[in-house]
């Protein structure tokens, strides 16, 4: 019995190593982040590179934020994130409930093809987007990053169709029986047991939402309407790159999905046990 | 007679009129994904597969050319059949490999006791860093002379590598750094994990089973459902790859990193060949959806859901 403890002890203590290196390797790059952002120009292109620096230049925040219209750029990305994430999360939790609960013709097939969606390349529709976007007048503001996310997309329809097959269907029927009709089921019942992957799907819509690249880079020339992300990339010239400011910057954007996984990762992590709520 | 008849007719309308308010009420909820997928969607590719069949530069009205887009890529574009190359190597490398890292990252973490949710957010704060931040970052600790990761190379007393301007190199390097957002991946693993009920582990205990056993025969069979899932988004994704490449290395050095993505962008929205780029776009869905169709028709053999009853 003994043996079996201090076996279990070394066991423990080795996976708390492993954990500390691996961890150590994945903080590496964001403590490079860290360190380039509070450094002087001159101290960043040395034969020596050190981790900590030593003449500390904490104003590059400020002149980082200041080099380009950074308060713009944040308000534009709190906008589209703003306005699309409570979108997403009420669409996918409808859709996804309308497939989990209601049969209706055609769902089984309907349901693959919504799957069969995330298939299709942002390639394939960019091009006929673009057009769209500039015939409804739309190029250059911020709604070619709000709508795609806001009719509920394939991913969080699946994850939140998931968790409501989870959910008992006694619940529904004792609500229809007490004459809810199904929109009152959807919204008192189910929608408040969804809490949880409710949570999943803001999140990530956010996290994803707060770092999209590339719809940006096509559907806005207008540096006004800029987000975040390609305000970061203004730092990067075709002669240098700053890398003090942007490392700054980068700093700065990183803090708010950063601060917002940090308390949410407990439900995060019920919410997507794909058993869902336990009987 | 007369009046059971009626019953049944009365019976069979209330039946129909209940189906048919079935039938609304789910088209209700799925409206917002139906509408989402008409207005950007739907439109959108049927459009962009009738122009593939055309010569157009969005100014003029597009020119008719039959096959000859499709024609053309795989006979005379230079490039074409490079940034396939380099698009296939980039997914058949990195899906695994993210694969695997992500359920190890997993099961450690599942297994750690202290400082769990800081050792949690560690893992998963790559994954928060906008790509092109990541990406930034790591052209700087890549730098040929002042990065600190050649620093380290030389400090151990190996050769300084050219990480992202040796043609040879350039790819294995973007691989490395996509590998740092594997944290997306690892919180649906480790939410698996913890879903896996402990009565399995308590019978191999019983039978004697070690951890590497257990790990085998318990614990991937269970969360295969999830490695799935996870193969066939990464597999999506990787195909579609372009952040990387468009921010770090341009596609180059001679080449190297010339992703099927980063072609069709050029061609689309740097040469305004809008016919061509769209032909070029159709071979990639077609080519994704036959890949994950493999994956989907092989699943059958090494997926297993707890619920199929049955089976165990």
């Amino acid at each position: 019995m003994h043996a079996l403890e201090s076996k279990k002890r070394t066991q423990t203590v080795l996976v708390f190593a492993l954990t500390v290196l691996c961890a150590a390797a994945f903080l590496f790059p964001i403590a490079w982040m860290l360190s380039t952002a509070v450094k002087a120009p001159e101290d960043i292109f040395t034969a020596k590179p050190e981790l900590i620096p030593t003449n500390w230049q904490l104003h590059n925040f400020a002149d980082a934020w200041k080099a380009q219209p950074f308060g713009r750029f944040l308000l534009n990305t709190l906008i589209v994130v703003g306005v699309s994430t409570p979108f997403a999360m009420l669409s996918a939790t409808m859709v996804a409930f309308g497939f989990a609960r209601i049969n209706f013709w055609g769902r089984n097939a309907l349901f693959l093809f919504v799957i069969g969606t995330m298939v299709i390349p942002w390639d394939v529709t960019a091009i006929p987007l673009y057009i769209q976007y500039n015939k409804m007048g739309l190029i250059n503001t911020l709604w070619p990053m709000i709508l795609p996310g806001a009719f509920g997309s394939a991913f969080f329809i699946f994850l939140a169709r998931q968790f409501i097959m989870g959910v008992p269907r006694d619940l529904d029927e004792a609500a229809e029986i007490d004459g809810c009709n199904r929109w009152q089921i959807y919204w008192s019942i189910i929608l408040p047991l969804c809490r949880p992957i409710v949570v999943v799907i803001g999140v990530f819509h956010f996290v994803w939402c707060w770092n999209e690249f590339l719809t940006p880079l096509i559907f806005i020339n207008d540096q006004s309407m800029y987000t975040l992300p390609l305000g970061i990339n203004l730092f990067k010239n075709a002669f240098n790159i700053e890398y003090e400011k942007l490392m700054a910057v980068s700093c700065l954007s990183v803090l708010f999905p950063a601060t917002l996984f940090y308390f949410t990762q407990n439900l995060i992590l019920g919410g997507i046990s794909l058993s869902g709520v336990k009987k | 007679m007369a009046q059971s008849s009626a019953g049944q007719t009365l019976l069979k309308r209330s039946f129909r009129r209940k189906r048919l308010r079935e039938n609304a009420a789910g088209l209700f909820f799925i409206s917002p994904w139906l509408i989402g997928f008409l207005l950007l969607m739907f439109g959108p590719m049927v459009f962009s597969l009738g122009i593939s069949f055309t010569e157009w530069n969005m100014v003029g009205s597009p020119k008719f050319i039959g096959l000859e887009n499709y024609a053309h890529m795989f006979t005379s574009d230079p490039f074409y059949f490079k940034s396939m190359i380099v698009t296939f190597k980039y997914v058949f490398i990195m899906v695994p490999l993210q694969v695997v890292f992500a359920i190890l990252i997993a099961v450690l973490l599942n297994r750690a006791t202290y400082g769990i949710k800081f050792f949690r957010s560690i893992f998963y704060l790559p994954s928060l860093i906008q790509g092109v931040t990541l990406a930034l970052i790591f052209s700087w600790m890549l730098n040929d002379d002042f990065g600190p990761v050649n620093y380290m190379l030389e400090l151990v007393g190996l050769p300084r590598v050219h990480w992202l301007t040796d043609p040879n190199v350039a790819l294995y390097a973007l691989i490395f750094i996509a590998l740092w957002g594997v944290g997306s991946p690892m919180v649906l693993y480790l939410s698996a994990l913890r879903s896996v009920s402990s009565e399995y582990y308590e019978a191999a205990d019983i039978d004697g089973a070690g951890p590497v056993r257990k790990f085998f025969n318990i614990t991937i069979p269970l969360i295969t459902p999830t490695i799935l899932f996870n193969i066939l988004t990464s597999l999506i994704s990787a195909f579609q790859t372009i952040v990387l490449a468009f921010v770090l290395t341009g596609g180059g050095p001679a080449n190297s990193t010339y992703f099927y993505s980063l072609h069709v962008y050029r061609n689309a929205f740097t040469h305004f060949k809008m016919g061509y780029a769209s032909a070029m776009a159709w071979v990639m869905f077609i080519l994704i959806v036959l890949l994950t169709g493999l994956v989907l028709a092989s699943s059958k053999y090494w997926v297993h859901y707890e619920d199929d009853g049955g089976g165990r």
